[in-house]
């Protein structure tokens, strides 16, 4: 075992974590952790773009942007935070792209902006372009942008050293560091340190058709929850509407930013009865759902649980003519192939390589797939973690990005929305995290600080058992899939946490075959299958107990909003005993009072 | 449809070198060369170690010597392999194990050339303007997303792993041609050492190998034109880059 002294620890490499740790070193030694090399962290996959109410291209406001995103978010956002997030967006993509991020660029030489789903002109209620983009790239950009920042300012970096656990000072309930194993050798590694900031973005495997990374597991997030931490709005998982059929791989938005039009199987362009003013670009949660009802009444093509998605120049100019649709400048808005592979190459390129069909010629099989956690570790605006309906600050620790949950996002996020969130909160929890370790010293470690995570792997090593923990994680994202995916009832709801008993049973008994210590991959994403069915339960308990729809969380038994009753923000803790317990702390409002939500 | 994978394996642990070693799985046509890797890997031999992430082509993780040539595992389909399909890892670093190699060497070469944007004027308060027709300039070298593709398949970098190889210059590239940076005669200097641009034999192994479709000989050709030039010059015309 090695010991290793720092003042903060960021754990992950992504987005958030990156743009943390710019402005987290600035306070004291920091090292960021990921299980990944920083660069393959799935912020890259990010396509469409990040917003921002620049007004480069047309009109715009800040206070429009907060309240389509507290619209969007069915009213489950914290207002004060939509406000601030909003209000500084204009700044920090001026700052990403003073550190070097190479936008796409407008006649005049400014930042570009498009169209993104639920992104309105207040006045018109029609879409307005607000998401600054770098072609189909803007995640890749995000990412590159800021690790090349972190090498300039010579950021500390110990990559693939995955963390699996978090040591606390639990005398005075404060942080004291964390444990990693370090792939390469099998070696465990204790960082001692005053702060830690979790940035281990999302867990779309824990579902069977997803855009997400295999290294999406949760694992952040399911480790300080058995350590005590209570999670925020589980039941709030994001489908987004157009995944590659089958596949899951994400066709961005962007596409319907640009244009294409989803169709049936009667080559009707439904979203026109779902959404009148909006159509294609209504909240993601409302165009899934059109999408699952449209299979359901037979209209998927020839029957099967799939619709198109049409981005032929031909049938995109064909309803901009229609609808009269202009440029900036006032001259009709017309599409050609040329342009629309410069600004969707990499879209149409994940098309051609994985379906062998070419969408500026044919329409491409799309179906929901599981994307976005709107829930996750509860904090504030500061990105302090917060355990209680009071918001009491857990010293020392920090989250931001997909992990964490400020609220933000609500009951359903807005596209660019994230990639926003996670520079914003990650440098806001950076220079907060900067501040505490200038301040603080850090506790002393808990004996035998590397105790826990001995046990889990010794027992996934050796255990009596012969269950293969890969055959138990694809029946849980199957079950997941079937169970907890865009419509949910009581009985899908008991269905999947009886399932996931059975399930975490098993993973009791499960064994892994490489008994190795270089590279161990088997016994990582063993582990990870735990972190996984926690996260499965506490989300199906969750939405269990949610009685009414909002956003994401649709239940056909209850499918209503209920402000009455549930305009307010779930949190569950893990018992002593393991079993889940349910609180809920109520939603800040500031300007705007729930109304029905209507696109 | 069955096939045949045939897999370099060697971990330390046990193994003395390297062998090949063969797995029979069932595959759809359209899978992917790493979701026939994850069957072997959960079903049949989870000792199998593999870089992989995003499945779909932006990570970089997961570059392999497949059936001979540097591609993507996760962007190469089964049904344009045949019935017999050979995995290896990536040439000219050491093995850590099976198809993972240690890329520090490569990390290394490219932080050596700045790759981070220079420019120590007070910003503005807005944006730092920048035409569409400047920023289509360096559009096609941000697409990297640094796989070592090329690098390996590189002869030149075969031959002597000093070269800081095609991936480092793409990654120069970048900024050097980007109109907001300044320390762009610096790169230039870092390029024109003897383990720089100069190397390069002009194979195009490495153009063939890019999962991006980025022209890396052409990016190549346009760092050794500004260094004779000393400018940064209009972008090269295809029939220009030899
Ligand atoms: C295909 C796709 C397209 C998207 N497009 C957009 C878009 O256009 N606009 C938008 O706003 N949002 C978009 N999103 C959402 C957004 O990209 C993500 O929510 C966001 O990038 C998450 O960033 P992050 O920094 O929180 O985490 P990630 O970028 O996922 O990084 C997680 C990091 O944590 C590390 N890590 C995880 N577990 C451990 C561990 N145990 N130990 C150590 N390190 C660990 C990983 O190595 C990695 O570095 C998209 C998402 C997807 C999947
Ligand atoms: S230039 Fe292409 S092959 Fe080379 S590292 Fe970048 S993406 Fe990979
Ligand atoms: S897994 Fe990301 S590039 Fe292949």
């Amino acid at each position: 075992m090695q010991k290793h002294e720092y003042d903060g620890i960021i754990v992950g490499a992504g987005g958030a974590g990156l743009m943390a740790a710019l402005h987290a070193s600035r306070g004291g030694r920091v090292a960021v952790l990921s299980k990944l090399y920083p660069t393959r962290s799935h912020t890259g996959a990010a396509q469409g773009g990040i917003s921002a109410a620049l007004g480069n291209m047309e009109p715009d406001k800040p206070e429009w942007h907060a309240f389509d995103t507290v619209k969007g978010s069915d009213y489950l956002a914290d207002q004060d935070a939509v406000e601030l997030m909003c209000s500084l967006a204009p700044e920090i993509i001026i700052e990403l792209e003073h550190l070097g991020l190479p936008f796409d660029r407008t006649p005049e030489g400014k930042i570009a902006q498009r169209r993104f789903g639920g992104h309105t002109n207040n006045e018109t209620g029609k879409p307005v372009m607000r998401a600054c983009h770098a072609a189909d790239r803007t995640g890749h950009m995000i990412l590159q942008t800021l690790y090349q920042q972190c090498i300039k300012q010579g950021v500390e970096f110990f990559d693939e050293f995955q963390v699996m656990d978090l040591l606390l000072d639990e005398k005075e309930r404060r942080v004291a560091g964390v444990v990693a194993y370090e792939i390469a050798t099998g070696e465990l590694h204790v960082f001692h340190a005053q702060a830690v900031l979790f940035a281990t973005g999302g867990w779309g495997r824990v579902w069977e058709v997803t855009s997400n990374a295999t290294s999406l597991t949760g694992d952040g997030t399911a480790l300080v929850w058995r350590r005590g931490i209570p999670l925020e709005d589980m039941e709030f998982f994001q489908f987004h509407p157009t995944g590659i059929y089958k596949l899951g791989i994400l066709l961005t938005e962007g596409m319907r930013g640009e244009g294409a039009v989803l169709l049936n199987d009667q080559g009707e362009r439904f979203m026109e009865r779902y959404a009148p003013t909006v159509k294609d670009l209504a909240s993601r949660d409302v165009v899934s759902r059109a999408i699952y009802l449209e299979i359901r009444e037979g209209r998927g093509i020839g029957g099967k649980n799939y619709v198109y998605l049409d981005l032929r120049p031909e049938t995109i100019n064909k309803y901009f003519e229609k609808e009269g649709a202009k440029w900036p400048d006032g001259s009709p808005r017309r599409v050609t192939k040329e342009y629309l592979l410069e600004k969707l190459g990499d879209t149409i390129g994940f098309c051609r390589t994985y379906l062998g069909i070419d969408p500026l010629e044919e329409p491409v099989p799309v179906q929901p797939t599981a994307h976005y956690a709107m829930g996750g570790i509860p904090t504030n605006v500061h990105a302090e973690v917060v355990v209680d309906v009071q918001n009491t600050v857990f010293p020392g620790l920090y989250a931001a990005g997909e992990c964490a949950c400020v609220s933000v996002h609500g009951a359903n996020r807005l596209g660019t929305n994230s990639l926003l969130d996670l520079v914003v909160f990650g440098k806001l929890g950076g220079q907060r995290m900067a501040q505490f370790i200038r301040q603080n010293d850090p506790p002393p470690l808990p004996p035998n600080p590397t105790a826990r995570v001995e046990e889990e792997l010794e027992r996934l090593r050796n255990g009596r058992g012969k269950e293969n923990p890969a055959e138990i994680r694809e029946e849980l994202r199957r079950v997941m899939m079937a169970n907890v995916g865009v419509f949910r009832t009581r009985e899908l709801l008991e269905g999947a946490r009886e399932k996931i008993r059975e399930l975490r049973e098993r993973y009791r008994r499960a064994r892994v075959m490489d008994p190795g210590r270089i590279f161990n991959q088997d016994l990582l994403e063993a582990w990870e299958v735990g972190n996984m069915l926690d996260i499965a339960e506490v989300t199906t308990v969750a939405a269990l107990a949610r009685t009414e729809s909002r956003g994401a969380h649709s239940r056909e038994d209850f499918p209503e909003r209920d402000d009455e009753n549930w305009l307010k923000h779930s949190l569950a803790y893990r018992r002593d005993d393991g079993a889940i317990e349910l609180d809920y702390k109520p939603v800040v409002i500031t300007k705007w009072q729930p109304k029905a939500r209507v696109y | 449809m069955e096939v045949r994978i045939r897999i370099q394996r060697y971990n330390p642990e046990v193994d003395e070198k390297p062998h090949w070693e063969e797995y029979t799985v069932e595959v759809e046509p359209t899978d992917r060369v790493i979701d026939a890797l994850h069957q072997i890997k959960w079903f049949q031999d989870g000792t199998l170690a593999v870089r992989r992430s995003c499945l779909h082509g932006i990570c970089g993780s997961d570059a392999l010597v497949i059936n001979g040539r540097n591609r993507l595992a996760c962007k190469t389909l089964v049904r344009d392999l045949g019935k017999v399909i050979t995995v290896a890892p990536l040439r000219g670093f050491r093995v850590i194990k099976d198809l993972v190699v240690d890329m520090e060497p490569f990390f290394r070469k490219f932080r050596s050339v700045m790759p981070y944007l220079v420019n120590d004027e007070r910003p503005p308060a807005h944006e730092r303007l920048q035409s569409p027709e400047e920023r289509a300039r360096f559009d096609d070298t941000t697409k990297c997303i640094l796989c070592a593709a090329c690098t390996t398949a590189c002869p030149s970098f075969w031959a002597d792993s000093r070269y800081v190889g095609p991936a480092a210059i793409v990654q120069a590239h970048r900024f050097i041609f980007d109109s907001r940076d300044q320390a762009w005669r610096e790169r230039l200097q870092i390029l024109n050492e003897n383990t720089g641009v100069w190397r390069c034999r002009n194979v195009f192994n490495c153009v063939e190998a890019c999962p991006r479709d980025i022209n890396v000989n052409k990016a190549i050709a346009e760092v050794r034109q500004a260094l004779i030039t000393g400018s940064r010059g209009l972008p090269l015309e295809d029939d220009e880059v030899h």
